[in-house]
């Protein structure tokens, strides 16, 4: 039985393109991705990677609220969501908020989002859903989106992203194994970035690996270097062609890491991580090795860095503006938004707050 | 003009299955989601011959999984479908609760309307079918307390059909509960064909003068009974069927209280915490200068619904309610 165990986990060996010399190692399963393609991609990393520095001391001054850090995670975020079409729908982990950008979420309302305005969660025209709060209620919400896109006959799938410790959650077996059973269009990522706030992922379980959980609901799995954007794109694009081939949903865990806290709010990484485990992965930095590949291709300067680094501090600042902007949120709005028809109650006590609003 | 309406003669559960089919046909985008609902036609038989009248593309056997059966359903309904969930019993659906209250509730409010719920959860309900633990929970307050959803319950075969249907029109998530201990308790007239019962409007079953008895589901009849046997004694009720628990008909509570001054509030959930609770803040709300006596509830003790062995002693009957009419009008 013992060995069973381990043949099946031997199957889940992570799969790496680009090493951390920004090498090709694995050029059978190189994407293909046009050279545009490439420094777009580089750009967003980049670009991500100064909004999340900006965001963290904006968070500091008091300017932000609620907000996951999110370098350390570029690749497995970004690459994942550029090998998906516009019209796919995210249902996204609370950390996300970068592949919603991408997806054409208004910078403004990322950082509303993040000052617990209720317009942040408003995302007209991006085929999204809001950040998930709840751990692990999106995923089954996943295979139900990705059923009504393969009943729609629709060619998009849904993907949903958590982390290691939502895939502890029932939800999590429940979402894969109901995608699995009707062959919805679904793809699970589980970013496995080693800590659930402060819980290590062998704490989770005795599986060796999250992506052989897939072996239980019948779908495929793959487990792949999450600090290499190659790697993560390679698996998002199998899987959303094999997907809208009817052939069903995905697993992915991508190996990653977190450099800074779980979130703003207190979080002390010191208390449960070492230096040497975060000195270890900033070493796989995603940004650095893809960094060097464009440019030993001719790709990539420094002038175009610096460009993108201008680019988004200006953008940033401009989205903060326009976030101050916002006006203010009132209870009456919540209350007009509660129903479609409001029931007599609210009605009732709409009137009772509307009288204090206009003092 | 009126308009010849066919009728026929069904049970609760048949009207039921009557409205599901009336959906199935009207609007492709209903689908009926749950354990055992496709070739078995539901453990109730409430979904019976619906499968193979509109495939199981439509009626859909799910996984034994009922956060994920809420989970995906919400998924299918921000997805532009109409799912009618299937809880096999109320008391099943506490593994889905974390869906309702965190996503299926919030979700219009969350994205201001761009994404909406408007999915129909049934769940036969409550106690006096001898059915194993957990099996018979009245837990309908649990449900009403939540903001964004709508909690309706039927008591007889015309409403079942008739609420069924607007739940399922009705663009916000409803929790629909059968009371399963009448579900074959005899039948009502039920038009053919597609009408409703407004979500939200109680119905007076009985006119009176000297007490009004609120009840609904399987307690209406406890209630009705206890108001003719009172009725022989001199006293008249008033009984009103509230059929919809969350919104409240404010508007038929005072009208009914107004004019008697008494109330009796019959339900099968426990006392703390139970809708009778809310029923009597709106009559302190609206009309505490009418009331000629304290408000009575008789309802399920504070301990889980037994084993079944008791629950004929844990419902309120007959003659708990009319001790309790006794006591308001002698008070």
């Amino acid at each position: 039985m013992g060995k069973t165990l381990e043949q099946i986990e031997n199957q889940f060996d992570m799969v790496q393109i680009l090493n951390e010399n920004g090498e090709i190692v694995n050029e059978e399963a190189m994407p293909e991705l046009s050279d545009d393609e490439l420094k777009e991609l580089m750009h967003r990393m980049v670009y991500t990677r100064v909004l999340d520095q900006r965001s963290i001391s904006l968070n500091r001054q008091g300017r932000l609220g609620f907000y996951a850090p999110t370098a350390g995670q570029e690749a497995s975020q970004l690459a994942s969501h550029f090998a998906l079409d516009k019209e796919d729908w995210i249902l996204p982990g609370y950390r996300d908020v970068p592949q919603l950008i991408w997806h054409g979420l208004p910078l403004y309302k990322a950082f509303l989002f993040s000052r617990g305005h209720f317009v942040g969660n408003q995302m007209e025209g991006v085929n999204a859903l809001s950040p998930q709060i709840i751990i692990g209620a999106q995923i089954t919400q996943t295979a139900g989106v990705a059923l009504g896109l393969k009943k729609k006959g629709k060619n998009n799938v849904a993907i949903t992203y958590t982390g290691d410790g939502g895939a502890s959650q029932g939800d999590f077996y429940e979402g894969m194994n109901f995608a699995g059973a009707y062959k919805a269009p679904a793809i699970f990522v589980v970013q496995n970035n080693r800590f659930a706030i402060s819980v290590p992922v062998e704490k989770q379980s005795a599986a060796k690996t999250i992506a052989q959980k897939a072996v239980a609901a019948g779908i495929h799995g793959v487990r792949v270097d999450g600090m290499d954007v190659f790697a993560v794109y390679a698996a998002v694009k199998e899987a959303r062609d094999r997907a809208i081939n009817g052939e069903g949903p995905t697993l992915i865990e991508t190996m990653t890491y977190r450099y800074g806290p779980h979130t703003m709010a207190g979080d002390d990484p010191t208390r449960y991580r070492t230096e040497d485990l975060d000195n270890e992965w900033e070493k796989k930095d995603p940004i650095v090795r893809f960094r060097k590949y464009l440019e030993s291709k001719g790709l990539w300067s420094e002038e175009e860095e610096n460009k993108v680094v201008d680019q988004a501090k200006e953008e940033i600042k401009a989205a903060i503006k326009k976030a101050d902007e916002a006006p203010k949120q009132k209870v009456t709005d919540l209350i007009d938004i509660m129903y479609e028809e409001l029931p007599n109650n609210l009605r009732e006590q709409r009137e009772e707050y509307s009288a204090k609003e206009s003092k | 003009m009126t308009v010849a309406i066919n009728t026929k003669k069904m049970t609760l559960v048949q009207a039921v299955t009557d409205g599901l089919r009336t959906m199935l046909e009207e609007d492709e985008r209903v689908l009926l989601l749950g354990e055992d609902v496709g070739v078995n036609g539901g453990v109730f038989r409430a979904t019976d011959g619906l499968c193979e009248a509109f495939g199981e593309e439509r009626v859909i056997d799910t996984p034994l999984a009922e956060s994920g059966i809420v989970g995906t359903s919400i998924g299918l309904a921000m997805n532009g479908f109409i799912p009618i969930v299937e809880i096999q019993f109320l008391g099943f659906i506490y593994p889905a609760f974390n869906q309702i209250m965190t996503h299926a509730t919030r979700i219009r409010a969350r994205t201001k309307g761009r994404f909406t719920v408007p999915m129909v959860i049934r769940a036969p309900y409550g106690a006096g079918v001898r059915a194993p633990e957990i099996h018979s929970d009245s837990a309908e307050a649990l449900f009403t307390h939540m903001p964004g959803i709508k909690v309706v319950v039927p008591s007889n075969p015309y409403d079942a059909k008739g609420l069924l249907i607007a739940s399922i029109e009705d663009p916000d998530p409803v929790l629909f509960l059968e009371p399963m201990k009448i579900y074959r308790a005899g039948k009502g007239e039920v038009p053919e064909g597609k009408y409703t019962v407004e979500i939200g409007k109680g119905n007076r079953l009985k006119e009176g003068e000297d007490v009004s008895i609120f009840a609904w589901g399987a307690m209406v009849k406890v209630a009705m009974d206890a108001a003719e046997k009172m009725e022989e004694k001199g006293v008249s009720c008033d009984v009103i069927d509230l059929r919809t628990l969350y919104p409240l008909d404010k508007d038929i509570i005072a009208e009914t209280v107004q004019k008697t001054g008494r109330a009796v509030i019959v339900h099968e959930a426990p006392l703390s915490g139970g809708v009778g609770s809310d029923i009597v803040s709106l009559i302190n709300d609206t009309s505490f200068l009418y009331m000629r006596a304290p408000i009575e509830r008789v309802a399920g003790f504070d301990t889980p619904m037994p084993f079944f062995n008791l629950e004929d002693d844990y419902i309120p009957d007959s003659t708990r309610v009319q001790k309790a009419i006794e006591k308001a009008v002698s008070f």
